[in-house]
């Protein structure tokens, strides 16, 4: 055994002189990266599950039975104080939706679990890369699902619907950027909340975060029709959901009133840089004693 | 020195302000087996929490390999291997991608990184359990995932937190048993414990530990030497009255070291053995001798007469 011990610390040579720190850290979170993406994919019936429900059941109620119903218009009163194709207002929603609910499924529930009882991220804090790192790895790990929770959307809102949804994309490049800092930011948003919420009471997450930032983010009306509201018109600025479909919205229904997209990028960006300073302070205060 | 610890002290400002360590100054050589013994409590956990990058100290400067694991906390984690008190296994993995991963995050090619999975699992015989899940595994067998996936980057230290705790006595023997195969393989061990068998059975040197402070550090027999004798009697007596006036009658006895008093009677250190154990008992049953207990010096009787109490306690 010594022998074999003796050739196993020469063998590991390479990889300590395979170079600078840069190099270490970049493999490090590569490793993590695959082992997630490892866990995912063992995990991927539920994963499709997870992204299809939500919106295939919205566009099925809202925008497939509803308009089958006779008066089923007068029972939509979105739909009726738009003028428009209830599911063309949906489609961006719905997208922002996802990709936030991604952001909580992917980081905030399993850093639950992770800080909670079995305290299974400290193999991964203790990889050779700082520790912010590992938490930025979790961020983006999540954006990537993000991403595809919202492509998911994109199909259903095309078949599902009994009228034709009227997306139109003018600049893909603002269209990939804002799914991106959306995406980014939900995941930003999941390590917030999954770092500040005490691993026991993160099932009060979706009533107390989930469901208020849903209803009141601007996902299933656009944000100009809350002006009869001004208060709760100015109230829901601070909620990032807003800002992700509003941006989802200009991006690709432009037809619908929206806001400036200047201001949906400034917020955005504003957004990812609060939650993830939030986010990482906390992931630090958790796994540093 | 492979670790150098000066000066170090945690302290937890809350609502209760906790001295957790308190000025421990501690080196280990490369290739030793080195304990850390004590109570809980005593700070043990947190030292090596700071040691292995995962609390940060109040004070003091803790180095491994050269490397100080504040300033540069993910070069030093290269040269550090940790086994935690508690199962960190990975739930969402098997076995042996939980070992593979670990390879991975430490820059192993995916070719090198099989190869050593492979390895451990053989070295480890974890070979049949390779595909199970963590939450499959018994305590002992989880324990031996937990150290492979430990030293699985080659590190030049590995820190055991509390390894034997919630082990039942077969696999706490299996698991002695591979740390002493680390020792040979060149890698220094330091762990924790506050079973003093443990200590005395695996460790080449000991530091006695207790509210933050280390109280004596030595090899283990240097330890036991230091009590001064080769048995220990213990007497428990009916009646406290009188006690010491039969402590004084003992003290002057040829061959006893010292005695002292404890909370059920006398303890005597006792040099020789000779026909002292008859005179023991002549000179105590006027006091009531109920019952007497004959023991070697242990790092038991060391903690006990550095701080008078019991390391269960």
């Amino acid at each position: 055994m010594t022998e074999l011990a003796t050739i196993d610390t020469e063998a590991s040579a390479p990889s300590a002189a395979s170079g600078s720190a840069k190099m270490q850290y970049l493999r490090a979170f590569a490793g993590l990266f695959l082992r997630d993406l490892y866990v995912l994919r063992r995990e991927i019936f539920p994963f499709v599950i997870r992204v299809c429900m939500n919106p295939m059941l919205f566009l099925f109620v809202f925008t497939f039975i509803m308009p089958h119903m006779s008066g089923g218009a007068a029972m939509n009163p979105t739909s009726a104080a738009m003028g428009q194709n209830f599911s063309t207002v949906l489609l961006p929603g719905l997208m922002a939706v996802a990709i936030m609910f991604s952001g909580i499924a992917a980081v905030a529930l399993p850093l639950a679990q992770e800080f909670g009882i079995t305290r299974e991220i400290d193999d991964r804090v203790m990889c050779p890369l700082p520790v912010a790192a590992v938490a930025i790895e979790k961020i983006l790990f999540s954006a990537m699902q993000s991403i595809i929770a919202a492509a998911v959307v994109f199909p259903l809102a095309y078949y599902i619907p009994s009228t034709p949804v009227v997306a139109h994309v003018d600049n893909w490049a603002y269209l990939i950027a804002i799914l991106i800092l959306a995406s980014v930011t939900s995941g930003a948003l999941g390590l917030t909340i999954g770092t500040t919420v005490e691993p026991k009471q993160i099932g009060l997450i979706f009533g107390v975060v989930v469901m208020p930032i849903t209803f009141l983010g601007c996902v299933y009306y656009p944000w100009t029709a809350l002006g009869q509201i001004r208060w709760l018109q100015i109230g829901v600025l601070v909620n990032p959901i807003v800002y992700m479909s509003e941006g989802l919205r200009s991006a690709l229904t432009p037809t619908l009133p929206h806001m400036h997209p200047a201001l949906i990028l400034g917020m955005l960006v504003f957004f990812l840089i609060l939650l993830t300073w939030l986010g990482v302070r906390g992931f630090l205060r958790r796994v540093i004693g | 020195m492979i670790v150098e610890i000066e000066g170090l002290r945690k302290v937890y400002d809350g609502k209760q302000r906790v001295v957790a360590v308190d000025g421990i100054d501690l080196s280990v050589h490369e290739g030793a087996l080195y304990g850390f013994l004590g109570p809980n409590g005593a700070g043990k956990t947190t030292t090596i929490s700071i040691c292995t990058t995962r609390a940060l100290p109040t004070a003091g400067r803790v180095r491994i390999a050269g490397i100080d694991v504040v300033k540069s906390p993910s070069q030093a984690r290269r040269c550090i291997g940790v086994v935690p008190q508690y199962n960190t296994l990975d739930r969402s993995c098997t076995i042996y991608e939980n070992i593979h991963f670990h390879c991975l995050f430490f820059g192993f090619s995916r070719i090198d990184a099989k190869k050593r999975t492979e390895k451990l699992l053989e070295q480890f015989h974890l070979a049949e359990r390779a595909e199970a899940y963590p939450s499959q595994l018994s305590g002992g067998l989880a324990q031996r995932v937990q150290i492979a996936r430990a030293i699985a980057h080659h590190p030049k230290v590995l820190f055991l937190d509390e390894p034997s705790a919630g082990l039942d006595p077969q696999s706490r023997i299996a698991m002695w048993d591979a740390v002493r195969n680390l020792r040979e393989e060149g890698i220094t061990v330091v762990l924790t414990t506050h079973y003093m068998e443990e200590a005395d059975e695996l460790c080449d040197r000991v530091a006695i530990i207790d509210h933050g402070k280390i109280l004596v550090e030595d090899t283990p027999s240097a330890l036991k030497n230091s009590v001064g004798a080769q048995r220990i009697y213990e007497l428990d007596l009916r009646s406290m009255h009188d006690i010491p006036q039969l402590l004084h009658k003992l003290e002057r006895q040829q061959g006893i070291a010292s005695v002292e008093t404890t909370q059920r009677g006398l303890r005597i250190f006792a040099e020789g053995t000779e026909g002292l154990l008859s005179e023991v008992v002549h000179a105590a049953n006027p006091y009531g001798l109920k019952d007497l207990t004959i023991t070697e010096p242990s790092l038991e009787t060391v903690f006990i007469r550095l701080t008078g109490r019991d390391l269960r306690e």
